[in-house]
């Protein structure tokens, strides 16, 4: 691709752009335009869909992220609403007597046998069964790394934090009603897991056995949890997603959608294709690769295969028992954390071990998430508008806090298939939890360390390409015998994308004690203020100036951009 | 933007230690956005041939998927359910499912790829440019709504008139009340859990309803065959799975049993195994059991699970869910793992006829703690 070009205005059009020019209307224009007029007479919307259509959206892979989770959710209310035709979502007693031979004349729930029904009567009913377990799964994954790229990349600043809390509590919302649903089909698995959160509930403080027996209606398993669980997931968390995810895209197409530092890109403009005809067409055909793609997996990787556990009862269990991926992270702290955070005093149990994992960590992962832009906000003291994203070696801390929390998440969520690395790896089980443990507290830091020295690194090693260029791989040998590489200046439009990002610096305060040698007023906040400012911006690697360039230039007089091996770099 | 672009971190902030170079004359502080690159025209763009290329791909794509319908329908009406098929590096599966996902697939997938491939080649891909605009209203904006906010207020006189805000307040928070009482009422338990959770089948019958019956001796019945158990059928190193005498039901009628299964079922489970009456560390452990012989609740003391893993050598019982290790030769104390309370032991002798029974109940909750245990 050819770079060269010539200097123009960042957001400027090219010479050959053309603006759209009212044509006269063809054939298919005046027709659609009768329709069109019919319904805008109705409505006047013809000016806001014209807006919205002409929309401009940036293009890059990782915004398909979120597109990808949106579409995984249409594709779990299309195959939620034929699943419920079918679904008897009842605890009451029945004998199967359907078609697969094996459960015959046996006593289950109305909910088991009629998921046994979608599955081997209901033609088609097993491949929409899978899509909708393969969707959610998908759904959790693709908003999981959606959440990841819009953290790393800073699109969480202002003005986009209140976008940013929503999408927090859709992610919270999304795992609970995976677990309603995946608690359904009242099979020997999904049973264990209800059987596993009655145990949370009891336990929680004070109120646990009241509790317990409020949301199943009495002793455990009773008749209540699977209607209640149903309606939960059919209508009360979908109605929420579903709001929330309307404010959610609302609040992108408001405040147009951010956009990756390049050449031509600014804080103030958008650089991409227009929603008629080229989004139309990539992100209404996407919606089908998505599609097509989990209904490939569906039809050929059979998931959650309930016939094989069999009806729930209390008393028999299944090795290695798992919940679905997303709930793993709250499993695996059930896992590591150690029996003895239960304490019994004054004739009370409190029980810290199951609280502590099951209770506290969902909301306060969820929590911790949603504060995150107000906390770097009042770290940084940063109150403008950000448009454009930051590569994630740019902002170090950000990127290093970032890695340090998935590691604890990771942690947690392997921790929850503890007993799988132990069978599969022929290891203690033991041993592997103890790991986990050490690991817990270990390696977060570790992880912070390196990922920030990595980002400096990148960072080094970008203003090295800047002052120095590219190493052209050839070698040339002066007449006096030495030998250098030849290093080849880069273009103005590749220096860009390294140079772009604002320069950094920590925050400094004056004298904290007067010329008195009174302390001012607020010098603890402030001294609190410079550490944490410190923390954030401290080893800052800053982008090279123009003067630096020049002056790498002077150094190099003659030399034509020529580094001497043996002289090592600058 | 606004004045504070510059000066909130300067944006001339440099460090010293990076081969910070004074700017002398002409040189800008900052690079300048080198604006857009150069487009680089595509195959389609160049040639009708390559544009006729693409648009035979697109179509290819499109009938692909038309075909895939075809399949799919084909199969929706021809495969049988009981139909299987080996697919090589899958295995065996259902020859329905497998044919409508993977024709279903190719209806959406042509579809998906004939758009995307239509979008990237044929229709336009020089960037288009769209202008930011400042998110926020301007200051009259602002100012007219506070306003028209202050305005309403005193039009309204609810700031002259304060009985009306403070009653309407009231009003207002008090409404919430029908709504949440039938609900939290509804769902509420009108009594103490704790003396149902505290209680279970062995107490003597029906632990449902939290009244405790009076205890009599209950045969061990293996589950789910629900036959008694004689001692001297349980040899060293093997484990039932026991229920107490009335709980289950007539395995060849169905009939009988305790009224709620499941919740009887979820108290009462309990493990039974023997061991060398040496092994056992355990003094009370040996004076529960008998010759060797105990039962344990089956119920994890972490969060309810079934204990369900048995180790005959080492005789730790594991659970499944969380790990949580009981060694059974130690009056099932946890010597791994989340759980805290050793698993209950159920104290048991022989009855006249030789058939294990239970001596006395639990004599602490069994399952999950929680807060009233005690």
């Amino acid at each position: 691709m050819s770079t060269s070009t010539t200097s123009r205005p960042a957001d400027g059009l090219r010479d050959e752009d053309t603006t759209v020019s009212a044509a006269a209307p063809g054939a298919a224009a005046r027709k659609l335009g009768g329709v069109a007029g019919w319904v805008d007479d109705r409505t006047g919307s013809a000016k806001g869909v014209g807006y919205l259509m002409k929309k401009v959206f940036p293009d890059h892979w990782s915004f398909m992220l979120g597109e990808i989770a949106m579409y995984s959710m249409i594709i779990c209310l299309l195959t939620g609403a034929f699943l419920t035709f079918w679904f008897v979502p009842s605890a009451g007693h029945t004998i199967y007597e359907g078609s697969y031979v094996p459960l015959r004349g046996v006593s289950m729930s109305e909910a088991y046998a009629s998921t046994l029904n979608i599955s081997f009567e209901v033609r088609g009913g097993l491949l929409i069964r899978q899509i909708h377990h393969w969707a959610a799964l998908m759904f959790v994954v693709a908003l999981t790394v959606h959440m990841f790229r819009v953290f790393f990349t800073g699109a969480f600043r202002k003005p986009r934090e209140i976008n940013w809390v929503i999408g927090s509590v859709l992610a919270l919302l999304a795992i609970v009603e995976g677990f309603a649903g995946y608690s359904l089909p009242d099979d020997l698995l999904s049973g264990t897991g209800i059987r596993a959160m009655q145990g949370f509930v009891q336990t929680a403080p004070v109120i646990g056995s009241y509790l317990s027996w409020g949301i199943f209606g009495g002793a455990f398993p009773g008749e209540m949890i699977i209607p209640r669980l149903y309606s939960a997931h059919v209508l009360l968390i979908p109605a929420l997603l579903i709001g929330l995810f309307s404010a959610h895209i609302i609040l992108v197409a408001m405040q147009k959608h951010t956009q990756f530092p390049g050449p031509g890109r600014t804080n103030d403009n958008v650089v991409g294709f227009p929603v008629m005809p080229v989004y139309a067409a990539k992100a209404g055909g996407f919606f089908f690769i998505v599609f097509g793609v989990i209904v490939l997996i569906s039809g050929l990787v059979g998931i959650n295969s309930v016939w094989v556990y069999g009806p729930y009862d209390p008393s028999p269990v299944t090795a290695g028992s798992q919940p679905d991926w997303y709930m793993g992270f709250a499993d695996g702290a059930l896992r590591l954390l150690p029996g003895w955070l239960e304490f019994s005093f004054l004739g009370v149990t409190l029980s810290l071990n199951i609280a502590l994992g099951a209770l506290v960590l969902l909301p306060l992962v969820y929590t911790v998430l949603g504060v995150y832009p107000f906390v770097e906000a009042w770290l940084t003291k940063d109150k403008r508008e950000h448009h454009l994203l930051q590569r994630p070696r740019n902002a170090p801390t950000r990127t290093a806090l970032g890695m340090a929390a998935i590691t604890i998440y990771s942690i947690f969520m392997f921790a929850a298939g503890n007993d799988i690395i132990a069978i599969k790896f022929g290891m203690s089980i033991n041993d592997i939890t103890v790991m986990f443990r050490w690991g817990l507290f270990l390696l977060p830091p570790l992880v912070f360390w390196v990922t920030k020295r990595i980002c400096l690194s990148l960072q080094r090693r970008d203003r090295d390409t800047v002052l120095h260029g590219r190493e052209t791989g050839t070698i040339l040998r002066s007449p006096a015998g030495g030998f250098s590489e030849r290093h080849e200046e880069i273009s103005a439009q590749d220096r860009w994308t390294m140079v772009e990002h604002e320069p950094v610096a920590t925050l400094e305060l004056g004298e904290s004690v007067d010329s008195n040698g009174v302390a001012a007023p607020d010098s603890k906040t402030l001294a609190r203020r410079q550490k944490l400012s410190r923390f954030y911006y401290g080893d800052a690697v800053n982008p090279v100036t123009p003067a630096e360039l020049d002056q790498a230039h002077h150094d190099h007089h003659g030399e034509a951009e020529t580094d001497a091996i043996e002289g090592g770099r600058h | 933007m606004n004045e504070q672009d510059s000066t909130e971190f300067g944006a001339t902030a440099v460090r010293l230690d990076q081969g910070h170079i004074e700017g002398h004359g002409g040189i800008p502080e900052r690079f300048a956005n080198p604006g857009l690159p150069a487009h680089t025209p595509r195959m389609a763009d160049l040639s009708d041939a390559g544009a006729k290329r693409a648009e035979r791909q697109v179509v290819a794509l499109f009938t692909l998927s038309i075909l895939g319908t075809v399949a799919f329908l084909a199969s929706y009406f021809l495969i049988g359910l009981d139909r299987t098929i080996f697919i090589p590096g899958i295995g065996e599966m259902g020859a329905s499912n497998a044919a409508l996902g993977v024709s279903m697939a190719l209806t959406l997938l042509g579809i998906g790829f004939g758009a995307v491939h239509w979008a990237k080649t044929l229709m336009p891909d020089e960037e288009v440019v769209e202008m930011r605009h400042p998110l926020r209203s301007s200051d009259e904006a602002r100012q007219a709504v506070v306003t028209t906010l202050t305005d309403g207020g005193e039009a309204s006189q609810i700031t002259r008139r304060p009985m009306i805000k403070y009653t309407l307040g009231g009003a207002l928070g008090l409404m919430a009340l029908p709504v949440i009482v039938p609900v939290v009422g509804g769902l509420a338990p009108w009594r103490s859990p704790a003396e149902e959770l505290s209680l279970t089948f062995w107490d003597g019958g029906e632990s449902t309803g939290g009244h405790a019956p009076t205890f009599k001796a209950m045969r061990l019945m293996r589950d789910p065959q629900n036959t008694p158990i004689k001692a001297e059928d349980v040899t060293i190193g093997s484990v039932f799975h026991v229920m107490p005498e009335g709980l289950l039901p007539d395995l060849e009628t169905g009939e009988g049993g305790a009224k709620h299964q499941l919740e009887e079922k979820a108290k009462a489970a309990v493990l039974l195994m023997r061991l060398n009456p040496d092994d056992i560390k355990s003094q009370k452990e040996r004076d529960w059991g008998y010759q060797g012989i105990v039962a344990y609740s089956k119920i994890c003391t972490h969060v309810g699970c079934p204990v369900g893993l048995y180790e005959q050598q080492t005789h730790h019982l594991l659970c499944p869910c969380h790990q949580s290790t009981f060694d059974v030769t130690d009056d099932c104390k946890v010597i791994f793992g989340p759980a805290k309370r050793a698993l209950p032991q159920l104290p048991i002798t022989v009855d006249a006829e030789g058939y294990l029974v239970s001596k006395a109940p639990f004599a602490e909750p069994i399952g999950p703690s929680f807060w009233e245990r005690d």
